[in-house]
């Protein structure tokens, strides 16, 4: 960090100036001018919580994507049909049991047991043949796209939140003044203050368990060669095994994510492996660090891309892709390999 | 030896079955596509449209004009290119005699460019509500025996201003025809009340996250006119709820209906006061709808159905019900390009459950509209809807010369009606 203050003092000062700014812009009332430029502020912090929320959700579902791939070279486009799957399992749970919280465990570890047998029938068979498991995974998920328009139909489904997660929460943030020149406070919907806290913390655990973990070792050990590792007498087969089960079920249980705060219908499995493909493309294939970057990156650019340029907001995301793509191949935190 | 004999037999009954058919060519089954949504965000709203067909078909036997009905599914998403594709297969590779659809307004659009590529098909429309399909450049042979968006808008603005006296609006309708028309029929009429509209946001058909423009809505407003349907609304309305709830709502034709009404979860006390205009008021007096309510009720299962027809039952309904008056018309002849069944389509009118139909010289139906506001069912177990008022013979100018609708509303767009110049008027 001082090294870097030393060899690059005009940059260090750009960029803690861009912070002050970044952090006056959003606790302090904006000035009247300011508004008239950007728009109200009540619109600037709203998308950017939405982007912060919605980067939330990309991370649950890219960190099993990228995990995989980093460890097996495996690029499971079926991925997003985990999600879906996840989804409508989580509220029919949610629907018959009332119980959205347990619908969660409930659902990770059915979709780990879906990706034990994934990983068990399909890759465990193809292993290091890697146009043949892009083929397979495309074909598992058009069957599983029809498979599950045949059960759950063509309409959309709401998971719903639990009534003490429902309605809005004021935060300490201002907005501005109302017309008596009292302060006005931000109001966020709770439901998706909670979808933030918890992938936070899933992130943190992920790392932890990743950089303090004896299991953690290994995989980044594997991620990193996989053949020496193996040749070391270390059993990759179980741990191959466990991490595709942990990412199928993170993908599942953002699904109940996406289905409590937008809806689950046919046609999110895509919407979600692209997402998650553009993710972990912008921060670097199997780096969780990268994948959480490249969430926040991409939901804000969604969101606030939305507001600000909605004719252009797609586009947006593709932009920073191709400069990521352009400027460093290898993802934002990927390593040169 | 038996199995010559089965060859003989299985001879004798084909020679049978061809002499047969033979004979009886103009009694062959005629065979109707239903052009529908099954995906998206009018899926749910288009199984209840698959209702309201079936209904009228099993009313009248699965028989029209002496021949036997047979009808093929064509599944949409709701999109037009879609629509495009189901309609293609159902004439080339089906063969069907005519088309009864599509649901949604840009459908309505892209089956009236078709229909002008088969001239030896009819398409009655479904629900498709956009104003161009039968106001610009019209097919001869689509018909339409619903009214389309506008005329389903119309009154509610100046119901809004006199009766709740909200005057300043912002409005958040689908980025697309049908949106653009409804819109249209509300705005027009709120405006020359004296009305003003803050802001409009436009967004795509099938959104599901409303966070931003939730949080775009200006302070200052009486209430948000909402002009997304299906599950879009329920998305709508849930976020809404979660985000405060803060302002009034003005309900779309697609709102107060039974396919967002039974949704679960808060979107319902959102909802709750509500003024609406559409096709259609739940608790309509009149006998037609009455008597159509109770066949629909008996017709399925409690678990299978709405608590009572949504529009889209109504207007499926309606259209079949057209279309077989017309084809015992003429005796089931759809022979020349289908010239006389056309002409007797024309010249239907019914006294239908939504009132009297009929329609002008663009296959258009001339019709009743409906205010009601959402208020809670009797038993406080969900929401229905209570009539305010209704009007007779509604067109598609709100009386107007085309001219003169032209020049003072215009043709259904984001930026149409201007209604600053509407309120100087």
């Amino acid at each position: 960090m001082s090294e870097f203050a030393r060899k690059h003092p005009v940059w260090t000062g750009l960029i803690v100036l861009a912070v002050l700014f970044a952090i006056w812009a959003i606790f302090a009332p904006w000035p009247a001018g300011f508004e008239d430029i950007f728009g109200r502020k009540k619109v600037f912090l709203n998308a950017l919580f939405s982007g912060i929320t919605l980067g939330a959700l990309y991370f649950l579902v890219a960190s099993g994507f990228t995990l995989i791939f980093g460890l097996m070279r495996n690029v499971n486009l079926a991925h997003g049909s985990l999600y879906l799957l996840g989804g409508y399992l989580g509220y029919e749970f949610a629907e018959w049991t009332g119980l959205w919280l347990l619908s969660f465990l409930v659902v990770f570890v059915v979709m780990g047991c879906v990706g034990i047998a994934m990983q068990y029938l399909v890759f465990r068979r193809l292993e290091g043949q890697d146009l043949r498991q892009t083929l397979v995974t495309i074909g598992i998920s058009v069957v599983a796209a029809d498979i599950m328009l045949w059960i759950w139909g063509g309409q959309s489904y709401q998971v719903l939140s639990p009534d003490w997660l429902s309605g809005p929460m004021q935060l300490p943030l201002v907005t501005g003044y109302n017309r008596e020149g009292a302060l006005v406070y931000l109001k966020y919907p709770k439901v998706r203050l909670a979808i933030l806290l918890a992938a936070i913390a899933i992130g943190i655990g992920i790392w932890l368990a990743l950089n303090r973990t004896r299991v953690g070792m290994v995989i980044r050990a594997g991620v990193d060669d996989r053949d020496i590792l193996g040749a070391m007498g270390v059993p990759i087969g179980p741990v191959f095994l466990g991490v595709f089960a942990f990412g199928a079920g993170l993908a599942g249980m953002a699904g109940i994510v996406g289905g409590t705060f937008q809806s689950i219908a046919p046609g999110e499995d895509t919407r979600f492996l692209m997402a998650s493909l553009v993710v972990v493309i912008v921060g670097g294939m199997g780096s969780v660090q990268g994948a959480a970057i490249g969430a926040l990156l991409i939901g804000l650019a969604e969101q606030l891309g939305s507001v600000y340029m909605p004719t252009y907001a797609v586009v947006l995301t593709f932009l920073i892709m191709a400069a990521v793509l352009a400027f460093r191949p290898q993802g934002l935190m990927g390593r040169r390999g | 030896m038996t199995i010559r004999k089965i060859a003989a037999a299985s001879a004798v009954v084909a020679a049978a079955a061809m002499s047969g058919q033979v004979a009886i060519a103009a009694d062959d089954p005629i065979k109707i596509g239903l052009l529908v949504t099954q995906e998206g965000t009018f899926a749910k709203a288009g199984s209840d449209g698959i209702r309201g067909f079936e209904l009228a078909l099993r009313q009248a036997d699965s028989m029209a004009g002496g021949r036997d009905i047979e009808w093929v599914l064509g599944p949409t998403d709701g999109k037009p290119d879609t629509a495009l594709r189901a309609a293609r297969k159902l004439v080339e590779s089906d063969g069907v005699d005519l088309i009864i659809g599509p649901l949604s307004g840009s459908e309505g659009i892209a089956m009236r460019d078709y229909a002008k590529t088969v001239p030896d098909i009819t398409i009655i429309n479904g629900v498709s509500s956009a104003m161009e399909t039968t106001f610009v450049d019209p097919a001869p042979n689509f018909f339409r025996f619903n009214i389309q968006g506008a005329q389903a808008g119309y009154g509610l603005g100046s119901y809004v201003v006199n009766e709740k006296g909200w005057t300043r609006v912002a409005t958040v309708a689908a980025d697309y025809s049908f949106g653009y028309t409804n819109f249209l029929g509300f705005a027009a009429d709120f405006c020359q009340a004296g009305g003003e509209i803050a802001e409009r946001f436009w967004v795509p058909l099938g959104s599901s996250d409303f966070g931003a423009v939730i949080a775009a809505m200006p302070d200052d407003i009486d209430a948000i006119y909402l002009g997304v349907g299906g599950t879009d609304a329920i998305n709508f309305l849930n976020q809404y709820e979660q985000a405060g709830a803060e302002t009034n709502l003005i309900g779309s034709s697609i709102i107060a209906d039974q396919s967002v009404l039974t949704a679960k979860g808060s979107a319902k006390e959102a909802l709750i006061g509500t003024p609406a205009a559409g096709w259609q008021a739940a608790d309509n007096d009149l006998p037609e709808w009455q008597a159509f309510v109770a066949a629909y009720q008996a017709g399925w299962p409690e678990d299978e159905r709405f608590p009572s027809p949504s529009l889209y039952a109504s207007l499926y309904y309606n259209a079949t019900v057209a279309t077989l008056t017309a084809l015992n018309e003429v005796g089931g002849d759809l022979a020349e390009g289908q010239q006389a069944f056309r002409d007797a389509l024309a010249a239907v009118e019914m006294d239908s459950p939504l009132g009297h139909i009929k329609l002008d010289e663009n296959r258009q139906a001339i019709g009743s509209v409906y205010i009601s506001e959402v208020v809670e069912n009797a038993d406080g177990t969900g929401l229905t809807t209570r009539m305010v008022s209704r009007t007779d013979n509604v067109n598609a100018t709100f009386g107007l010369s085309t001219e003169e609708f032209m020049v003072k509303v215009g043709l259904p767009s984001r930026d149409t009606p201007d209604c600053d110049a509407l309120r100087g008027n």
